[in-house]
């Protein structure tokens, strides 16, 4: 399709298709700035008022400094960032594991293994769930009359059933376990796509020089993979530090037992039920912070080499 | 060409993402239950209805639609049954007809983790502005946090805004009338039921270990807590449990305080409160209890049939609403019969237990801003200072009723109850309910109640000391209500 009607527009010196693009942006910008970013900074705002409910009565907002941040950091803050961190962590580390270790296989031209899209689609299932279903769903098969428990005990494995929600390593286990049910198949499909873009030409390569798979894994792919990990890492720990609605919903709450596996956001949630903007709004201020450093940390720490090599 | 099909694809694409947006930040707020379809059955007489009623004066100067909101079908089913005006139920049971062709709309929102409370108190603020059709007209609320809405402005007062007067009231029970009175003398809310506590127990497992099931005779060695610990070490030794978990008994003791949970900015822990703490943590040790904490599904299994339990603390709604279907073997839902046969139904009987206490009640308030002053009068007349009415729901179902005059008669009469074994029960709430005290109620309740509970299991489970489950009800409840700043502890 050639542009035939030059003559009009020559005088503007060319078309300019650029505010087509714009133009196309513009809704996901006033969304954004709608439901995203006025929100985030009347978080921030609101972090400096004494507002919250008392019963039915509005108290506030009256502008108090940084009294919810002197306050917030008077409580068990650094103990809710650990907790948080941990689960993630936990959950973290059986997932890249074994995402990194199926994306190997499923790419490697040596294996060729059969019926890949049906593993595809069974390790991405998990992740289709809604997290809060996916909870109950544990909460109920862990209970202490629970299938897991009756399948164990009737096994005669166990005599007792075993409580699996009263314990810290139980409640905490059960949470991270869950974190990795759902995240691997997406991780390994993210992977997969990133070892797929690798040359072949390099694995070809280092076979007519015999390396050994071991070799080309560690030697080739983990090199050229290192983006999309970045990638991956930073999107999960965002991911990780949110960390709300599956132990929300397992442990009720509370964070039980001894607010162990209380997370950042639950703890923010817990400001909600006097609709405590106020405190709430500190809490997720430092969240931000804390989140922001964590991850520019990350990310200068794991692009360091392909950084470097650009600068040279 | 190809550009511009590019360009509407583009904007196609931009549209759905703005809406799918848009949909995700206003799903939560829809409440699933406010349905406001009619089913066509409904729908039909309600126009057939309108049309013949169109003369009423009742009708003319009042609002089509009574918009009700609670938390569950409890008051939705006696309202249905009982309430002498209904027309008809639409099948999804969304809506209700009036014969004067009003349309009572239900919202229901579950009261998990203060989910009711917030919707409520959002539809509460923006009641002003709503339509005449969509204002609340009648809310329900519970003893735990009745205060708050009681002393608020939202709550029409029952004597001079809505017109009940002291001799339609005068068969309530005056605790139920207490609770509801804010702190002006007003009375804001009514009740149809009164909600004395009880002791329920297996009359099988009584006759085999205290050699006797006759409920004045078991009432002897349970009346006092030491009584009950050492009924408790012999049930644990013949391989039964007392009770089935931690919260069982925290009512009895939260109920017979010495003043409320708070005033001004301090939470005041009493000291029997901490009894219950000492009680628990002593029976969870030498194993008199299962460990179950309340509503969760291994507490509804122990009051099934295949349970070693011996009893629960219940107040009235608890054996009627909860007991009876958890004792079943075949549940209603799949066909079973509620008779003797089908699991331990049968198996039961009350005693007063200890100490006298209540446990829960709903209340009814009228709304500020509501069209339909005149339908609310009547809702409240009938269900709740009605004798004949309160006599039939007592008698149908098993409830106990907030009309001194008719639960009196019932509990002279030779009324029994098949799932108690043949016992009056109504008798022995007919003795505690008068006794019922609610001076010591504060606004906080709810709040402190949860969290005391949430807090002490970590240490009857063992993961914390007793300090360790103090500090966590001190930041509970300090996240909870940021206007309590101290906690006093008993010394």
């Amino acid at each position: 399709m050639k542009i035939h009607s030059g003559t009009a527009r020559s005088k503007k010196k060319g078309i300019s298709y650029a505010k087509w693009g714009y133009i196309f942006l513009l809704p996901f910008f006033v969304v954004f700035v709608i439901f995203q970013l006025i929100p985030l900074i009347s978080t921030v705002y609101y972090s400096f008022f004494q507002y919250f409910r008392k019963g039915l009565q509005i108290v506030g907002p009256n502008f108090i400094g940084m009294q919810n941040y002197a306050k917030l950091f008077a409580t068990d803050l650094p103990k809710y960032f650990q907790n948080t961190l941990l689960l993630w962590v936990v959950g973290f580390i059986p997932q890249i594991f074994f995402s990194l270790l199926l994306a190997a296989w499923f790419t490697s031209s040596r294996l060729h293994l059969r019926g890949q899209r049906f593993f595809k689609t069974v390790i991405y299932m998990p992740n289709l769930i809604m997290a809060a279903a996916f909870s109950m769903l544990f909460f109920a098969l862990f209970s202490d009359n629970g299938p897991v428990n009756g399948t164990l005990i009737s096994m005669g494995l166990i005599k007792q059933p075993i409580r699996f929600l009263a314990s810290v390593s139980g409640t905490r286990g059960l949470i991270a376990f869950m974190n990795f049910m759902m995240w691997f198949g997406n991780t390994t499909i993210l992977l997969m796509a990133a070892i797929m873009g690798i040359n072949p030409c390099l694995f070809e390569a280092a076979q007519i020089d015999g390396a050994s798979g071991n070799q080309m894994f560690w030697h080739i792919t983990m090199p050229l993979i290192r983006p999309i990990m970045a990638y991956v890492l930073i999107t999960s720990l965002i991911g990780g530090l949110q960390m709300f609605d599956v132990p929300q919903i397992l442990t009720d709450g509370t964070g039980s037992p001894d607010r162990t596996s209380m997370t950042m956001v639950m703890y923010i949630n817990n400001h909600m039920f006097s609709k405590n903007y106020g405190m709430a709004g500190a809490t997720s201020t430092v969240l931000f912070i804390l989140c922001a450093i964590l991850c520019l940390l990350v990310y200068f720490v794991m692009t360091k080499g392909s950084r470097d090599q650009e600068v040279s | 060409m190809k550009r511009r099909t590019n360009a509407v694809v583009a904007m196609a694409l931009a549209a759905a993402m703005t809406i799918s947006l848009a949909g995700c930040q206003g799903g939560g707020g829809a409440s699933s239950a406010a349905a406001t379809s009619l089913s066509g059955e409904a729908a039909e007489s309600q126009s057939s209805q309108a049309e013949e009623n169109t003369a009423s004066s009742q009708s003319e100067s009042e609002g089509k639609v009574l918009n009700i909101w609670c938390w569950n079908d409890e008051f939705q089913s006696r309202f249905n049954d009982y309430y002498p005006d209904v027309q008809t139920v639409a099948k999804d049971k969304s809506t209700t007809t009036l014969k004067d062709g009003t349309t009572v709309k239900w919202t229901i929102n579950p009261n998990k983790g203060n989910n009711y409370q917030d919707k409520l108190d959002q539809a509460l603020f923006r009641q002003e502005s709503a339509a005449a059709d969509d204002k609340i007209d009648i809310f329900l609320i519970e003893a735990d946090y009745a205060l708050k809405y009681v002393n608020s402005d939202f709550t029409l007062n029952v004597k001079k805004d809505i017109g009940l007067t002291d001799d339609d009231l005068s068969q309530q029970y005056k605790y139920t009338q207490d609770i509801a009175t804010d702190s002006n003398g007003a009375l804001k809310a009514v009740t149809w039921q009164a909600t004395p506590g009880l002791f329920a127990y297996r009359r099988s497992i009584a006759k085999k270990i205290l050699g006797t099931y006759d409920p004045s005779k078991v009432q002897e060695q349970l009346s006092s807590w030491e009584k009950f610990g050492s009924v408790a070490a012999k049930m644990h030794s013949s391989g039964y449990k007392m009770l089935s978990g931690f919260d069982d008994s925290y009512r009895v003791f939260s109920n017979n305080v010495s003043a409320p949970w708070a005033s001004g900015t301090t939470v005041t822990v009493d000291p029997n409160i901490m009894k219950w703490v000492k009680q628990t943590k002593e029976f969870t040790e030498k194993g008199y209890n299962n460990k179950t904490t309340l509503w969760d599904d291994k507490w509804s299994a122990d009051q099934g049939p295949s349970s070693k339990v011996f009893g629960f603390f219940y107040s009235t709604w608890g054996i009627n609403f909860t007991l009876e279907g958890n004792s079943l073997k075949t549940p209603v839902s799949e066909g079973g019969k509620e008779q003797k046969g089908n699991g331990i139904y049968g198996d039961w009987a009350v005693c007063a237990g200890p100490q006298s206490y209540y446990w829960g009640g709903t209340w009814i308030c009228g709304c500020k801003g509501s069209d339909n002053i005149g339908t609310i009068r009547k809702v409240m007349k009938s269900l709740t200072c009605d004798k004949d009415i309160a006599s039939k729901i007592t008698k149908d179902t098993q409830d106990y009723c907030n009309n001194k005059a008719a639960m009196d008669e019932i509990a002279s009469s030779d009324y029994k109850s098949d799932f108690l074994g043949g016992q009056n029960h109504i008798k022995l709430f007919a003795e505690v309910a008068p006794k019922i005290n609610l001076k010591n109620t504060s606004t906080y309740d709810q709040g402190c109640n949860e969290e005391f509970q949430a807090a002490f299991h970590d240490y009857f489970n063992g993961t914390v000391d007793l300090a360790g489950a103090k500090k966590n009800f001190e930041k509970s409840i300090k996240e909870k209500y940021p206007d309590l700043t101290e906690v006093k502890w008993p010394s």
